[in-house]
């Protein structure tokens, strides 16, 4: 099994090569593009199946890496999970590629890194000892930001590039030393050698703590999230959708397989500090996507939101298992992890969507485009169809995982610790929430984007995108809608995972009559999408053929209402900034400090009135400046260290020599 | 033959929700012209602005897309599966296990999203401050009515209305402070969600501060016919919720004879009877609020509701 996985990565790092033979080779990116996508193929139905025939975890070493140690490659039911999501969306992605990379201008710049980023992400699922994870982690994280400046003329995207680079590094210097003491002074770098021996107390907080700081600022667990809605903007957007939908998840998979697998038995406040984290940073994420104007920016910052409520799944698991309920910490477990395949599925398809609209318009900016229903209509459905799984609609697939959850805070009250019993009921409350606030954002991203009417001449001229963009908007759609309609065989799937990771089991759900879904017992709890779909489906077609059929069909054209006073200008129309108004002064005032600035011109004065908004990022203001005036004010201290004389330097190396013998001295 | 009767009754409680909503609207309309004063129109007249709707011919504007003109048709279909979820003269029928009670408040977003979509079809400045006020009252008042849910599913033990519906029935429930609080909560809930006043005033055309009426502006004809049927049906479903979970008394358990099902009907009339005057009352002796003071309405729901909840997590098992 992990021959056939070896291999297909190996076909992955190798179709880098399509970037510097572009020039050469005719239509290189169909073969780089196409080669992703079959090596992405075999890589997801490798992950199905290992998941399907369940059985011993496969084990293999390769002589390669730190000399004593080998590279250790493994494939349980966690990674397997994990290996279907991350192929699925490259999968998607590779199709998508073949249709948008032909617009790309530098198209050499993203072949040679975009397969490469594929096999890397796949390798930190593989990876069974630190150093092949940290190695890969790495790789994927540089691979990902040479894509992120890819198109490094365009303003703006060296800054991303920048800050994305800082954050990666301090995050894997977070992982080093998390990994460091997980290994402990043996240098069992192994996760077989971590897994049998358990750290104690006051050392896995210090694990689970940097954990939390190096895979959850890869993650965006806010305010380690300051990078991602830069970075995945920048990117080209079948890359955005894979960075967003797919990176972010192998950063889950790194949390989850250190704080669940290799640490052990979780403390009670391990999960009261990730549902908080998780609570946190899902009501943020939604909050900043609402102030924004740029359509993928606007997507990034969901991704912060959907990443919390993936961590409030996973601190419910945490937080049962320690309290001795394996069952319901299953239930937490799966409806975080199906909320991972789920984000991933209709996360690449919006990125996918913003990416046909990019190419249709060269428009990024909400304000600028508008009515694209009429010249891009069958975008316009799917991407319409990702809008509403995303804001947790039934029948549709967000709605399951977050129904999952909130199943799960609902068995609550069975803990016995005081803080979680306060706790769990206020993320409940911050989940539904961030769940509405999202509803209302994607009204407006959706509304402003593809309905009324065109606000540039960039919109108006727009042009439905090519067959392969629509094909992989329409495989993504048509998964979001079974997720959500036989959601009882996607959480099957999840239950060997379960089992593995907190010990407990899920009620199986195939087989159920009407293929419902139970997932404690049906006098508490039951859902079934199937039923609500063919309900909904019947109660829209019934009163539709009535009406045709026995009063009108009439229908006439005219001009737009409004009143009676329609505005000829579709600058008259509600934007993207009037839409978030009333949120703005609801929630911004505190949360951003929003200040609303009008200049109103004095009668008989003949110049245009002006409207700002002023919004303060407080994770920037708090935390990153802070942290960058040090560095700064550091780097300054030492400046004279870089004008000493010869003999001085001597002096200085000679007494770092001394200092280093002598702790180690003390030490040993 | 049990399907076939559980079907029937299934079908018997759709068409009942759907035949009584414009009636509901009627009598509430009709008990606040006689509040005010005024003679007011029968309470039959919402069916025939129905019946009128439904054959006048449909005017579009000119860039009206396929949503605007499938919209109507969704909120409604929306909002009807929503009410048949909810247990009316009996529990525990067949379908109710489909969808629990955060389903249904799912359905009902659902419903409100395409809707606000539709608001802002045509590119108009009404459509579109309805659209976003209309989105800012529900995500305040979508998780105040999860809080609810919460409260009353962690008394019941149960998500699933049916099993609320008979725990409330059953001698075990007492007078609790948490469910006080979710009573009071639900209401305010109720009139935002319905745009009833203090924060809407479903009488007006042409205010400022109206939310759901700028929304469905540019629609005429049968489209707005299924709008307004589907307001009428929300309207229902609230009221429905409301006595379904604090007023359970006289409703038929599955499986019971047609006697008891007729008793429940009765019962369920009159529940109907009394909310709509209730409502009118409520209605004709206060004002309506600025729109900028509702999310402070809407707040306190979403804090009485938080506190049922803690108060619930708090007192169990002590």
């Amino acid at each position: 099994m992990l021959i056939v996985a070896g291999l297909a990565i190996l076909a992955l790092i190798l179709l880098g090569l399509g970037g510097p033979l572009h020039a050469r080779v005719p239509r290189a990116a169909l073969w780089v593009y196409g080669g992703a996508a079959a090596a992405s193929a075999a890589l997801l139905l490798l992950g199905l199946s290992a998941l399907a025939l369940g059985g011993e975890p496969a084990v293999a070493a390769l002589p390669v890496g730190l000399p004593w140690l080998q590279a250790h490659f493994r494939i349980d039911a966690l990674s397997a999970f994990f290996l279907v999501v991350v192929n699925l969306g490259g999968l998607a992605a590779s199709l998508y590629g073949i249709g948008y990379g032909a617009h790309e201008r530098e198209p050499a710049r993203v072949l040679a890194f975009f397969a490469p980023f594929l096999a890397d992400m796949n390798l930190v699922l593989l990876a069974d000892d630190a150093f092949a994870f940290l190695l890969s982690w790495e790789f994927m994280s540089l691979s990902s930001w040479l894509l992120v400046v890819a198109n490094h003329r365009r303003a703006n995207n060296l800054h991303a590039g920048y800050v994305y680079l800082v954050m990666a590094s301090a995050g894997t210097f977070a992982l080093l030393l998390c990994f460091g003491l997980l290994a402990g002074s043996e240098g069992g770098y192994a996760f077989e050698t971590i897994r049998a021996k358990a750290p104690g107390a006051g050392l896995a907080a210090l694990v689970l703590v940097l954990a939390l700081l190096g895979a959850g600022s890869k993650a965006g667990l806010v305010p380690l999230h300051a990078w991602l809605p830069l970075a995945h903007p920048a990117a080209p957007s079948h890359v955005s959708a894979l960075m967003s939908g797919v990176m972010t998840k192998v950063a889950v998979y790194g949390f989850v397989r250190i704080a669940f697998d290799l640490l052990g038995e979780p403390d009670w406040w391990w999960g009261l500090v990730v549902l908080l984290l998780g609570g946190l940073t899902s009501v943020m994420g939604v909050l900043y996507a609402l102030m924004q104007h740029d359509l993928k920016r606007l997507l990034a910052y969901h991704t912060v939101e959907n990443i919390g409520i993936i961590y409030i799944g996973l601190g419910l698991a945490l937080a049962f298992q320690a309290q001795g309920f394996p069952g319901i910490a299953a239930l937490g477990l799966a409806a975080g992890l199906l909320h991972v395949l789920n984000h991933s599925l209709f996360k690449s398809l919006l990125f996918f969507g913003s990416g046909a609209v990019l190419v249709a318009t060269g428009e990024r900016d909400m304000e600028k485009l508008g009515g694209l229903i009429h010249r891009m209509p069958v975008t316009a459905l799917f991407f319409l169809v990702g809008c509403a799984a995303i804001s947790a609609l039934p029948p549709l697939n967000g709605f399951v995982s977050e129904w999952m959850t909130f199943q799960a805070i609902l068995l609550s009250p069975q803990l016995s610790d005081w803080t979680l019993r306060f706790a769990v009921p206020a993320v409940g409350a911050v989940l539904a929430l961030s769940a509405a606030l999202a509803a209302t954002c994607f009204v407006k991203a959706f509304g402003i984007v593809f309905l009324g009417r065109p606000r540039s001449p960039e919109a108006s001229g727009a042009a439905e995108a090519d067959c392969w963009q629509i094909g992989s908007m329409a495989a993504l759609a048509a998964l979001c809608v079974v997720v959500g309609v036989v959601p009882g065989l996607f959480v099957d799937m999840l239950g060997p995972v379960a089992e593995l990771l907190v010990g407990g089991r899920l009620t199986p759900q195939w087989g159920l009559p009407w293929l419902t879904l139970v997932p404690v017992a049906e006098a508490r709890s039951s859902y079934n999408g199937l039923l609500l779909l063919l309900f909904i489906a019947v109660s829209t077609v019934i009163p539709a053929l009535a009406i045709h059929r026995f009063a009108t069909r009439a229908m006439r054209r005219g001009a737009i209402w409004d009143c009676g006073t329609p505005g000829a200008d579709p600058a008259a129309q509600y934007t993207a900034g009037s839409f978030a108004q009333p949120i703005r002064r609801v929630f911004g005032t505190t949360v951003f400090r929003a200040r609303e600035h009008v200049d109103m011109p004095l009668p008989g004065e003949v110049r245009a009135a002006r409207f700002h908004v002023e919004l303060r990022d407080l994770a920037w203001d708090l935390f990153y400046a802070p942290v960058a005036r040090g560095v700064a004010a550091a780097a300054d201290r030492m400046n004279h260290l870089q004008f000493l004389t010869i003999r001085r330097y001597l002096t200085l190396v000679f007494a770092a020599l001394v200092l280093l013998l002598g702790v180690l001295a003390i030490w040993r | 033959m049990a399907l076939i009767v559980d079907l029937v009754v299934q079908g018997a409680q759709m068409a009942l929700v759907l035949a009584l909503a414009p009636l509901l609207t009627g009598v509430v309309r009709l008990v606040k012209a006689r509040l005010m004063g005024r003679r007011g129109p029968s309470p039959l007249q919402p069916y025939r602005d129905l019946l009128r709707l439904t054959r006048k011919e449909a005017v579009l504007a000119e860039n009206a897309s396929w949503l605007f003109r499938s919209a109507p048709y969704l909120v409604f279909a929306g909002m009807w599966v929503a009410a048949a979820l909810i247990p009316t003269f009996a529990t525990g029928l067949i379908f109710s296990w489909a969808g629990d009670l955060i389903a249904i408040v799912a359905l009902l977003g659902s419903a409100r999203f395409f809707l606000a979509l539709a608001g802002m079809d045509v590119g108009t400045a009404f459509g579109g401050i309805g659209s976003s006020r209309e989105m800012m009252i529900a995500s305040l008042a979508e998780p105040a009515m999860l809080m609810i849910v919460f409260t009353l599913s962690l008394v019941a033990g149960s998500t699933q209305l049916s099993t609320v519906a008979e725990f409330m029935q059953g001698p075990e429930v007492g007078l609790r402070v948490s469910l006080g609080l979710a009573l009071v909560g639900l209401v305010v809930v109720a009139l935002a969600e319905n745009a009833r006043i203090p924060v809407d005033n479903p009488a007006t055309h042409l205010e400022l501060t109206m939310v759901h009426e700028a929304m469905v502006l540019e629609y005429s004809g049968r489209h707005l016919a299924m709008i307004e049927a589907a307001a009428a049906l929300k309207l229902l479903l609230y009221v429905s919720l409301i006595a379904c979970v604090f007023a359970p008394w006289g409703m038929a358990s599955a499986a019971e004879g047609p006697a008891s099902y007729a008793a429940g009907a009765l019962a369920y009339a009159g529940k109907l009877l009394a909310g709509g005057v209730l409502l009118a009352a409520f209605e004709t002796s206060i004002a309506k609020m600025r729109v900028f003071r509702v999310p402070e309405f809407l707040g306190v729901a979403l804090m009485l509701g938080l506190l049922g909840l803690v108060l619930l997590f708090v007192t169990r098992s002590l």
